[in-house]
């Protein structure tokens, strides 16, 4: 894969396959200067901000975000190991070790929602994977490119709609009182579907709305990919007799293994991302037990009941988690013999 | 060209594959679109309608005399806009500078930008800095913390990167600070990629859920999307009457249904440039070279 150029992309899955364009960033900075030429380094720095005054100044505002807003939170997350009361402020409060971490770890909550993310994110990576590889491959075979052209616009829509429009459309088509497929069943005759309470089908129903919502746009890193195929292996395979199912099964898909093989790490690196407003959209008091995954938890204990050290605890041993899961698809990855994203 | 009966019958078949997936896709958002313009009285007693006999607007027009509706729409709106000239400035010029051969402090500046990627301290961190900085129940609190991210400054980066360092030198020779040569030489020339960026924030503001629902309570401020949200809770809390009137609501399926396409129109309006830029731009960039 070649680096994604400048603002061709933006999505944050496109962008994790901008491979070489980080990997040059991280391999820039590993070259700091040496503890020999650090004066000069300090020097030469000192010369330019005086020289170069205006560029500095326009780095600023950028530079005052990134901490406030960035590197704050980070110095916050220390009322993890805290009793923290906002009236005491964080100096003030006590410290308490790996207290809230230990009660966690032992309340039962913490297998469940162990449990909830990983079934949640493993149909993801069961349906919301093989999906977009499917529909690339077949969108790949239509001849005509009007009419690939109608079906890329119309799947591809549905990644720019906020949850909350997707949860709306979920409860006016499925919901048991108002929702169209309800009241179809009703005029026919037949007792009304509870798809939105029943705690059985919860996980497959927020799955299909993840593969309604992103299956589409899921393709276009797969259709890029199979674009790259070199189309002179198809002719030879043509006049080799090959029919599309043979060509498809010999050229395409060995052609893309290498992007699905990284997707794939990749996806697992962020398992424990389980998004947020999707779940707190579709939750309910009936789906409570199969539905609370870390985010939700932690906004339910932390913001609405005001438990903030142990709601941050809960969210700090999340980021960890997914802190090593990420640096290890990563190295897995490489290892693979592809380029890596860090 | 001759074709083998095989290979047509895959062909008839892939494409009534991908066109079921297309239904699939487009039919709720129609299913929505057509109730939400059908006379109330015939959806009430035919339950559901796939194509209505009468049109009608009293949705609508019920949702947009309703004080709360319009309130929402412009701050959603405020967001849109305000939001995102506030994010392109701060992105643009900090990217802009990291660009600069001349920046001595880039690499370690980059690094600082990659961690944020890397790792993130969870809700409740974020949430404590906005209540100390008293943006709570403020607009500006849903502007200010996504004023920059991560990937979009190293996106912006790389784009700049793609323009000739000449551009800004002969600037610097003619005595023109960086400040000046970003504001009169490199964005006009950058228009189209900032259009790009500028749209990938706004849809983001006007599609903005999380922040909304934690650092708003006050119904006053809020954006569509949690207006939304609350309209679709079976206990709604939000006043949808209009003020000094007594008139008769339109069936609370509908109201959802014009609200949900409202919210959907800007989305709508923008997106076959949101696909030309990103949809298209995806595919070209990861094949070159």
């Amino acid at each position: 894969m070649s680096p994604i150029r400048s603002y061709d992309t933006t999505t944050e899955t496109a962008a994790k396959t901008t491979t070489g364009s980080l990997a040059t960033v991280a391999d820039g900075k590993k070259r700091k200067p040496g503890s020999s030429g650090s004066q000069k380094y300090w020097k030469s720095l000192r010369s330019s901000l005086r020289r170069d005054q205006s560029l500095y100044l326009l780095a600023l505002p950028g530079l005052l975000f990134f901490i406030l807003f960035k590197y704050v939170p980070m110095w916050g997350v220390l009322i993890a190991f805290q009793n923290y009361f906002p009236f005491k402020g964080m100096l003030g409060s006590e410290w308490v070790g790996f207290a809230h971490f230990a009660r966690f770890f032992a309340h039962s909550d913490f297998i469940l929602l162990f449990r909830n993310t990983l079934a949640i994110s493993l149909l993801n990576l069961l349906l919301f994977f093989s999906v977009p590889i499917i529909v690339a491959l077949c969108l790949n075979e239509l001849r005509s490119m009007l009419y690939k052209r109608i079906v890329q616009t119309v799947i591809y829509m549905p990644h720019f709609l906020s949850w909350v429009i997707i949860a709306g459309l979920t409860f006016l088509l499925l919901g048991k009182g108002e929702g169209l497929i309800n009241a179809m069943l009703e005029a026919a005759g037949r007792p009304r579907i509870d798809f939105l309470t029943n705690p059985d089908s919860f996980w497959m129903l927020v799955t299909l709305q993840a593969v309604w919502k992103e299956g589409g746009w899921g393709t276009i890193v797969f259709l890029a990919a199979i674009a790259g195929i070199d189309p002179q292996i198809y002719e030879a395979a043509r006049v080799d007799g090959a029919g599309r199912l043979r060509q498809i099964w010999h050229i395409t898909l060995p052609g893309i293994r290498g992007v699905i093989v990284i997707l794939l790490i990749l996806r697992l690196g962020d398992i424990m991302d389980v998004g947020f407003e999707q779940i707190f959209l579709m939750y309910n008091g009936a789906v409570s037990e199969v539905a609370e995954v870390f985010d939700t938890y932690v906004y339910r204990v932390g913001i609405q009941q005001g438990q903030f050290s142990y709601s941050t605890a809960v969210g700090l041993f999340k980021s960890v988690i997914g802190l090593i899961l990420v640096l290890l698809a990563n190295k897995l990855a490489k290892r693979m013999g592809e380029d890596g994203v860090y | 060209m001759k074709q083998r009966f095989g290979d047509r019958v895959f062909q008839a078949a892939n494409g009534l594959f991908l066109g079921l997936l297309a239904l699939v896709t487009f039919f709720p958002i129609y299913y929505v679109f057509i109730v939400s313009f059908t006379d109330p009285s015939e959806f009430l007693l035919k339950k559901f309608v796939l194509f209505p006999q009468k049109w009608s607007l009293e949705a609508y027009e019920y949702l947009l005399s309703t004080k709360a509706f319009p309130r929402s729409l412009g701050n959603s709106a405020f967001l849109a806009v305000i939001g995102t000239l506030c994010s392109l400035a701060v992105s643009s010029s900090f990217a802009y500078a990291l660009s600069q051969r001349r920046m001595l402090l880039r690499r370690p500046l980059m690094l600082l930008v990659l961690l944020t990627i890397l790792f993130s301290p969870g809700i409740i961190p974020h949430y404590l800095l906005v209540r100390e900085l008293g943006l709570i129940n403020s607009l500006w609190s849903l502007i200010l913390p996504s004023l920059a991210n991560g990937w979009t400054v190293l996106l912006m980066k790389g784009f700049f990167d793609s323009l000739p360092a000449e551009l800004g030198e002969s600037a610097a020779m003619d005595g023109s600070g960086a400040v000046r040569t970003w504001l009169t030489i490199i964005l006009p020339l950058s228009l189209p990629a900032l259009a790009a960026f500028g749209l990938f924030f706004a849809v983001g503001y006007w599609n903005q859920f999380f922040s909304a629902l934690l650092y708003l309570n006050d119904a006053a401020q809020w954006p569509i999307q949690v207006l939304l949200q609350n309209m679709l809770k079976s206990a709604s809390t939000i006043d949808l009457t209009i003020p000094g009137q007594h008139v008769e609501a339109p069936p609370s399926e509908m109201l959802k249904m014009a609200s949900v396409i409202i919210a959907i129109t800007p989305i709508l309006l923008v997106y076959p440039f949101l696909q030309k830029h990103f949809a298209k731009g995806a595919m070209v960039g990861s094949v070159k070279g």
